[in-house]
């Protein structure tokens, strides 16, 4: 059985059918990010003074990730563009760098959760604050590379309170009240950190899965249908673009602002 | 299609594309280099970040996305995402001014 309208277009919606389902639910995408970032603004303009952080993530590695997707970005639609006029050879170099590109950025978002939830706040009995990235925990004592800070506003505008040189601390369990990472438990940033950022990480990955069958496997559709293919890459270039969309937001007001 | 012609609309959507790829690195360097400027109000930063942000959504949405010459029956998708997307974020911003009688604020 033929799927209608896979190439053609309908003429009541003038597109071919993939089309329109893909911009419906790029649609319905859009809200399900719209309400987490509903959910940002408010949680960020609900908070303490002086209580919402700054300077918490790795400024470098965001703006290489950011990059890396821009960079993606311009190769799924030049992937596109060369099948349109017969160049299967450039679609596969293009489309080959998208999926590099596409793991080349879950990597570093998974460095960076790595180095969250490796990195804790210690709260002692005596009220001293330690925070840092752990390097033992025995059953008897926990040590750290970090440093001490008086309050607990100092370890949040890391802009303001930069961290100056990293010293081994060694605390005796009995000492500890609290000891939490930065993991999304640890406040309500970075709770909508993993939420938006781990989302989104889902959907790239979910994107590569797509275009990694595209450039593979899927690929062998081209010679007998390339015009449906055409449109498969067009597809998954729209999803793609979207995933970069996402991220042109998230980048700025998680990491920089 | 001959295969000069070929190469020719090839290499005119390469530059298009091209094009928008560098306004994309230069709005992500002046993205974060404007987060470091220390203006007296922080609301400046957020606002102008914001501003570049939506800048390039606009380029990657309308040229690798291809908005800019779409279908109507896209557009007419897009006006109800936009129509709820605006009244969700006007929600929340109204939630910030409703308070319940005798609130007393700082």
């Amino acid at each position: 059985m033929d799927i209608p309208y896979t190439v053609d277009t309908r003429p009541d919606t003038g597109l071919y059918n993939a089309k329109a389902g893909i911009w419906l639910f790029l649609a319905s995408e859009v809200m399900l990010f719209g309400a987490l970032f509903s959910a940002y603004i408010l949680l960020r303009v609900g908070a303490p003074e002086g209580l919402w952080p700054l300077g918490w993530l790795n400024v470098p590695l965001g703006t290489i990730n950011t990059l890396v997707l821009i960079t993606s970005s311009i190769t799924t639609v030049m992937a596109w563009a060369a099948l349109k006029v017969n160049q299967f050879d450039r679609f596969k170099l293009f489309h080959g760098i998208t999926l590099l590109c596409a793991l080349i950025f879950v990597g570093i978002k998974s460095f960076e959760y790595y180095d969250k939830f490796t990195h804790y706040e210690v709260t002692l009995k005596d009220g001293r604050i330690a925070d840092g990235h752990l390097k033992e925990a025995t059953d008897t004592h926990v040590t750290i590379s970090g440093r001490f800070v008086e309050e607990r506003e100092e370890l949040y505008d890391l802009h303001k309170h930069k961290a100056h040189g990293h010293e081994t601390i060694t605390i005796a369990r009995e000492d500890i009240e609290k000891l939490s990472n930065y993991g999304p438990r640890h406040n309500t940033y970075m709770a909508i950190y993993f939420t938006l950022t781990g989302l989104h990480a889902l959907h790239v990955i979910g994107g590569a899965i797509v275009i990694g069958y595209l450039w593979g496997p899927g690929s062998r559709l081209w010679r007998k249908d390339p015009e449906r293919f055409t449109n498969r890459i067009e597809i998954s270039g729209l999803f793609w673009h979207f995933v970069d969309l996402v991220w042109i937001f998230l980048f700025p007001i998680l990491y920089l602002l | 299609m001959s295969e000069k012609h070929h190469d020719e609309h090839f290499g005119h959507h390469v530059r298009r594309y091209l094009l928008v790829f560098y306004a994309l690195l230069l709005g992500t360097a002046i993205t974060v280099a404007v987060s470091y400027v220390p203006f007296t109000n922080h609301a400046l930063n957020i606002g102008l970040g914001l501003v570049i942000a939506g800048t390039k959504a606009f380029l990657v949405a309308g040229y690798f996305m291809h908005l800019i010459s779409e279908r109507k029956m896209i557009y007419a998708i897009l006006a109800f995402t936009v129509f709820f997307f605006v009244g969700l974020m006007f929600l929340t911003v109204w939630s910030f001014y409703d308070f319940p009688p005798l609130t007393i604020t700082r």
